[in-house]
C-alpha cells in the first residue's frame, strides 16, 4: 500500500515540467497568503484584484517584444501600484472608483495589443489562468530570488505594517513613514502577482492572495502565526493541486484554487471555536 | 526631544479648520464652513483637561491637529515647544468603537506596538521592550491578560489595554477619545485611578467627553468647545447658563441651583459619539 502511494507522488516527478511546476506552486503557495494576509485585514481585495488585471498590458509588451514576462509585469504593476496611490490621495476621486477606471481601461488594453498581434485565444487563456506546465528553469529561478525578496521585506517591515494595519493614527503619533510604508505594501503586492502569474493567472491571483489568509484567520488570532498557517495552506493547496492535475488533467490554475477553496471550506465549517459547526453545537 | 519643564506641553494660536467638504477637492472658506474657527489655548505640562461639547463642535478635529494628521488651516500649534510633527510623546486612545476588535493580535501585540517608535526601524523587539510592555500592563492591571485576543476583552479592559499602549509608548501627552462612554461607574473609577497615577509623572492628559459631571468633578480644568472655545477655565467657571447655552443652544435644558450655580439636565442632541 505505501509503496503505490510512493510511486502515485513520485510518478509524475519523473517529467521535469511537472517538477518545476510543483516547486513553482509551493513557491507562490507560501509567497501570496502571507502579502495576502495584508489584503484581507486591511480590506484591500478589489485593489489587488484590480492589480491584478491591470499588469496584463506590461506582459503582453514583454511577450511581444521576448523579454521575460516578469520584468514587463514589474513594471506595469509598480507604476499602476503608485497611480493608484497617487490618483486617489488627491481627493477628487474615491478610491475604489479610480480603481474601477484604471483596472478596466489598462486590462483592456492588454486584451486588445494580444488580440493586434495574431495568437490570441491560446495565449490569452495562459495570462488569464496560468500556464503551470510551461515554468521554464529560468522562470523558476526569478520566482524564487523575488520571493525571498518579498518575504525578506516583510520580515524586515513586520511591526511597522503591523502598526499601518491595525492603527493608522498610531503610525502617525509613532512618526512611522506611512506614505512610504503604503507604497511599499503595494508594490510588494504588485511584485506577487507577478510571480503568481504563471501559477494561477490574472484571474485567480485573487484566490492565492486571499483564501488562505481567510482561513487562518479563522484558526489563530496572530498576525505572525496566521502568516505560517496562510503560507502552509497556501504551500499545500499548491502541491495538491499540481498532483489533482496531473491525475485528473485538468488546468493547473484552476486545480490550484480549488483545492485552496476547499480547504477554506472545511475550515470555515470545522474550525475549532470558530468554525460554523462548533457554533451550533 | 528634550522637554522644558517650563514650558507648555500644548499651544494653540488662532488656530482654524477649514472643512474639506467631501472629498471633492475644492476647500471652503467660508466662515460657516469652519470645523475650528481662531482656536487660541494653553495647557501646561501635567494637567487634566476635559475637552466637552456638542457632536460637531471639532473634539476629534483638536486631537488630529494635535496628533498631525491633519494641518491647520490658519494658526500655529507647539507641543512642548515646537512643531506638532517631531514628537513621539504623543499618544492618541482612540473610541472603542473605532479600533477593529477581531485583529489578530494579543493584548501584548497591541502594547508592544507603542514601542515600534522606540524599537526603530528594521529592528525586532528586545527583552527590554517586553519588559516595558509588561510594566505598562501592570500599571493598568491588566498583565493576566496579556495573552488574550483583544476581541476577547471587557470594555474597560479594552479601555485600559489601550491606555497600557500610551505608557509602552511613554507618551507625555495622551489623548483619550471618549473612553468613558459605555463604561459602568466601577471602570470609570478605574481609568481615572490610571489617569491619577500618572500626575506625579506630568503626563498631560486630554479628554474628549460627554460626560459633563465627571468632566466637572475629576478634571483640573475644562474646554468647552463648539467651533471656537467658548470657555477654558476651572469647571466651576466653565459650567455657567450662558455658556452652555452658548455651546449646546437649544439642545440642553440648564436650571440654576442655589449652591454651586448651574446643573445641565440633559444633552438631548448628543448621545452620539460612541455609534
Amino acid at each position: 500500500m505505501e509503496a503505490v502511494i510512493i510511486n502515485w507522488l513520485l510518478e509524475p516527478l519523473q517529467y521535469g515540467f511537472v517538477t518545476r511546476a510543483l516547486l513553482a506552486a509551493v513557491i507562490v503557495g507560501i509567497v501570496c497568503p502571507v502579502v495576502g494576509t495584508y489584503i484581507v485585514l486591511r480590506g484591500m481585495a478589489f485593489l489587488g484584484d484590480a492589480l491584478a488585471h491591470t499588469i496584463l498590458p506590461g506582459v503582453v509588451a514583454a511577450y511581444l517584444l521576448g523579454w521575460p514576462l516578469a520584468v514587463g509585469a514589474l513594471i506595469m504593476g509598480v507604476v499602476t501600484a503608485v497611480g493608484i496611490g497617487a490618483l486617489s490621495a488627491r481627493g477628487r476621486i474615491k478610491e475604489d472608483t479610480a480603481i474601477g477606471v484604471i483596472f478596466a481601461g489598462l486590462f483592456a488594453l492588454g486584451v486588445a495589443m494580444l488580440s493586434a498581434a495574431g495568437s490570441y485565444t491560446v495565449d490569452l487563456a495562459h495570462f488569464l489562468f496560468g500556464n503551470l506546465l510551461g515554468v521554464t528553469t529560468a522562470d523558476l529561478w526569478l520566482t524564487a530570488v523575488l520571493s525571498f525578496i518579498v518575504l525578506a521585506t516583510v520580515a524586515l517591515f513586520f511591526k511597522e505594517f503591523l502598526v499601518i494595519t491595525f492603527d493608522s493614527v498610531l503610525a502617525q503619533t509613532l512618526r512611522l513613514p506611512t506614505t512610504f510604508l503604503r507604497y511599499l505594501l503595494l508594490i510588494l503586492l504588485a511584485v506577487t502577482i507577478v510571480i503568481s502569474l504563471q501559477v494561477v493567472g490574472i484571474a485567480l491571483v485573487m484566490a492565492l492572495l486571499v483564501t488562505p489568509a481567510a482561513a487562518a484567520s479563522m484558526l489563530t488570532h496572530r498576525m505572525a502565526p496566521l502568516m505560517g498557517v496562510a503560507a502552509a495552506i497556501g504551500a499545500f493547496s499548491g502541491a495538491v493541486g499540481v498532483y489533482v492535475s496531473f491525475y485528473l488533467d485538468i488546468a493547473s490554475g484552476p486545480a490550484v484554487v480549488l483545492v485552496a477553496t476547499a480547504v477554506f471550506i472545511i475550515v470555515y465549517l470545522l474550525a475549532p471555536g470558530r468554525g460554523v459547526v462548533w457554533q451550533h453545537v | 526631544m528634550a522637554h522644558e519643564p517650563e514650558t507648555p506641553a500644548l499651544q494653540f494660536a488662532g488656530v482654524s479648520v477649514a472643512y474639506a467638504p467631501g472629498g471633492n477637492g475644492h476647500t471652503a472658506v467660508n466662515s460657516h464652513q469652519y470645523a475650528l474657527e481662531n482656536v487660541t489655548f494653553q495647557v501646561g505640562q501635567g494637567e487634566r483637561i476635559a475637552v466637552v461639547g456638542p457632536n460637531g463642535a471639532g473634539k476629534s478635529t483638536l486631537f488630529k491637529l494635535i496628533v498631525g494628521l491633519i494641518k491647520p488651516s490658519q494658526g500655529q500649534i507647539a507641543i512642548f515647544g515646537h512643531k506638532p510633527s517631531g514628537h513621539i510623546c504623543i499618544a492618541y486612545v482612540p473610541q472603542r468603537s473605532e479600533v477593529d476588535w477581531s485583529f489578530p493580535a494579543t493584548v501584548e501585540d497591541v502594547v508592544m506596538m507603542g514601542r515600534v517608535g522606540q524599537i526603530g526601524l528594521l529592528r525586532w523587539p528586545r527583552k527590554a521592550d517586553w519588559q516595558a510592555v509588561h510594566r505598562s500592563l501592570k500599571r493598568v492591571n491588566a498583565d493576566h491578560l496579556a495573552k488574550k485576543q483583544i476581541g476577547e476583552l471587557s470594555g474597560g479592559q479594552q479601555q485600559r489595554v489601550f491606555i497600557a499602549r500610551a505608557l509602552a509608548q511613554e507618551a507625555r501627552l495622551l489623548l483619550l477619545d471618549e473612553p468613558l462612554a459605555g463604561l459602568d461607574v466601577p471602570n470609570q473609577q478605574a481609568i481615572f485611578a490610571i489617569l491619577d497615577s500618572l500626575r506625579p509623572d506630568g503626563v498631560t492628559v486630554l479628554v474628549a467627553t460627554h460626560d459633563l459631571d465627571l468632566a466637572a468633578d475629576r478634571f483640573d480644568k475644562m474646554m468647552l468647545l463648539n467651533k471656537r472655545i467658548v470657555a477654558f477655565n476651572i469647571p466651576t467657571a466653565v459650567l455657567t447658563t450662558d455658556n452652555l447655552l452658548q455651546a449646546y443652544g437649544g439642545h440642553m435644558r440648564v436650571v440654576s441651583t442655589e449652591n454651586n450655580g448651574t446643573l445641565a439636565l440633559a444633552d438631548t442632541c448628543c448621545s452620539g459619539g460612541d455609534v
